[in-house]
């Protein structure tokens, strides 16, 4: 079966649970398909973050299986993660970056660690930065920036290696509403111009509305519902699918 | 920020994604740290503490050694008359035997004069009044060691002809101090194993506190996609620098207190002191032992970088 039709990411039954503590996720199963932009809604505490911590490989499941990009995450050796890892690009709730490193080299980092040649690495950033409108800011640390010129720099680095997926925790919560905006036509654009799935969690009902094309997984109490039927239905291969 | 740069990074149809940095290239993903924390220092004084057990344990093997080699073949025969022209008579005969004897290569009597000078500091003026007989002494060399069977063997040869003669190897009236070195010995290698073993700690502590400062930086990079060779390159790097300085200052200081015991024990100009100074080879084991110390620095770093890292997903 083509990556398209199985997805690239399958969720198979899956629970988490903290130490001995009950499950904060519960039997979940979807499937997110490549091309698909999805927000993850949910109140806080519902595990979102969680959710969006087996996607970005920084949590196994407690049980079930899920399969990413073909491989199956449960019995994968550790070893082996740094490879998948590198095909997805994140922007954190709290941004983590790198505080002593500039906002050039933060957002260079994926690209040193894959190997790329520091001449297209100088120019890559140089391009992404001008991108997000931070070029001028090249050369600043993370604590001399603002919040807003923070996740920018995030989402630069999350997208800086075209990842195939990018998952996105609250990417707009520190942000004005102006600068949301663009941040969210910035993911699409990713999107619908290099392919690349989105996953964005948020807790902001109103920003649904702004990506008429995505598709709406919600939490709650640890259980998925899927109001506009993304947990049911492929979408259309190489585009989102109306909800 | 509408408009979507162009793909700077993609990789060409046919060609082969580039190679992940490794080594001192996936160092250099992140700059150094500075160097703040006392860790330099405390692996500095073990390193000196160190290198002076080692220099201590081999000045005291070189010391035995010498002394153990310079009377191995060495036999004494004591000729005991209380008749000093008998005993006379019996000497001159016990020399005859010896100078004989297959095996033996030097005879030497010792003068009665020099037996006396020996024995004054302890029978005063008994010792040269004749009223205390002394014993004549002849210093035998042998070629092969002075074992039991030698001892044995020149014991019979001269049984016939002194009566009464005792036979000695000088290695044996050594044995106590021989010991006694031993067990100095043991306790420098027990010294440096100890130290060895506080120094481990005292790098395990750094890379765990150099871990536990970074460990934002390192789940970054983690979940970027750096490998646990990378992560380990650059932390092991900040590590390797401290123990790096730590073992210089460490070994200059060691280096200077041994050299300046060597030069005061030189100075007693006693002959069994000299025996115990350091060659070559003992300066190259005392060099090697802050190279051991970085070496260590970086295993136990790597070990615990390991142990950190797996804790991670």
């Amino acid at each position: 079966m083509s990556e398209n039709l199985a997805g690239h990411v399958k969720f198979d039954n899956v629970g988490l649970r903290y130490g001995t503590d009950p499950e904060v996720l519960s039997n979940l199963s979807f499937t997110l398909y490549p091309g698909s932009f999805y927000f993850l809604t949910g109140a806080s505490g519902a595990g979102k973050t969680s959710l969006l911590k087996m996607l970005y490989l920084a949590q196994r499941p407690s049980r079930g299986a899920i399969r990413m990009f073909g491989q199956d995450l449960v019995t994968m050796p550790q070893s082996r993660l740094p490879e998948l890892r590198r095909r997805l690009g994140v922007v954190f709730q709290n941004f983590r970056l790198v505080p002593y490193l500039t906002a050039f080299d933060n957002v260079a980092l994926p690209l040193r660690l894959a190997g790329t040649e520091e001449k297209k690495v100088q120019r890559a950033v140089g391009d992404m930065l001008e991108w997000v409108g931070l070029a001028h800011r090249a050369h600043a640390v993370p604590p001399s920036l603002s919040g807003g010129e923070q996740q920018r720099v995030a989402i630069a680095r999350a997208v800086i290696a075209r990842p195939k997926m990018l998952i996105a925790d609250e990417p707009t919560g520190n942000v004005d509403p102006d600068m949301a905006l663009k941040l969210l036509r910035l993911f699409e654009a990713l999107n619908n111009r290099v392919g690349t799935t989105v996953v964005v969690a948020t807790h902001d009902v109103h920003l649904l509305k702004k990506v008429p094309d995505s598709l709406i997984m919600r939490l709650r109490k640890g259980q998925l519902s899927d109001p506009t039927g993304a947990l049911r239905y492929p979408p259309k291969p190489g585009g989102s699918s109306a909800a | 920020m509408s408009t979507l740069p162009p793909l700077p990074v993609e990789t060409e149809e046919g060609e082969s994604a580039p190679e992940r940095p490794r080594g001192r290239a996936a160092a250099r993903l992140l700059p150094p740290q500075r160097l703040t924390g006392p860790i330099p220092w405390v692996i500095g004084i073990l390193i000196a503490l160190v290198v002076i057990a080692a220099a201590g344990g081999l000045a005291l093997r070189n010391l035995s050694n010498a002394a153990s080699s310079s009377l191995s073949s060495a036999l004494s025969v004591q000729v005991i008359e209380p008749n000093p022209d008998l005993r006379a008579d019996r000497t001159a005969a016990a020399v005859k035997v010896l100078t004989g004897l297959p095996g033996v290569t030097a005879v030497h009597e010792v003068p009665e004069a020099e037996l006396v000078s020996m024995l004054e500091p302890w029978l005063g003026e008994g010792a040269s009044s004749g009223d205390v007989p002394i014993p004549a002494l002849i210093d035998v060399e042998l070629a092969a060691s002075a074992g039991p069977a030698e001892v044995a063997r020149v014991a019979a040869a001269l049984k016939a002809a002194v009566p009464g003669a005792r036979v000695d190897a000088q290695g044996d009236f050594l044995r106590p101090v021989n010991d006694a070195l031993a067990a100095l010995q043991w306790l420098a290698l027990g010294l440096v194993a100890l130290v060895a073993l506080a120094t481990a700690a005292a790098v395990w502590l750094a890379a765990r506190n150099a871990f536990a400062g970074a460990r934002d930086t390192v789940e970054i990079m983690h979940l970027l996609g750096a490998s646990q060779r990378q992560i380990t390159a650059v932390f092991l790097r900040d590590v390797l620098r401290e123990a790096l300085l730590g073992a210089v200052l460490g070994a200059g200081l060691g280096v200077a207190a041994v050299w300046l015991l060597g030069q005061q024990f030189a100075a007693l100009g006693s002959g069994m002191v000299s025996g115990g100074g350091l060659m070559l080879a003992d300066w190259l084991v005392i060099g090697a032992v802050p190279l051991a110390g970085v070496l260590l620095a970086g295993l136990t770093a790597r070990i615990t970088i390991a142990l950190v890292l797996k804790d991670m997903l």
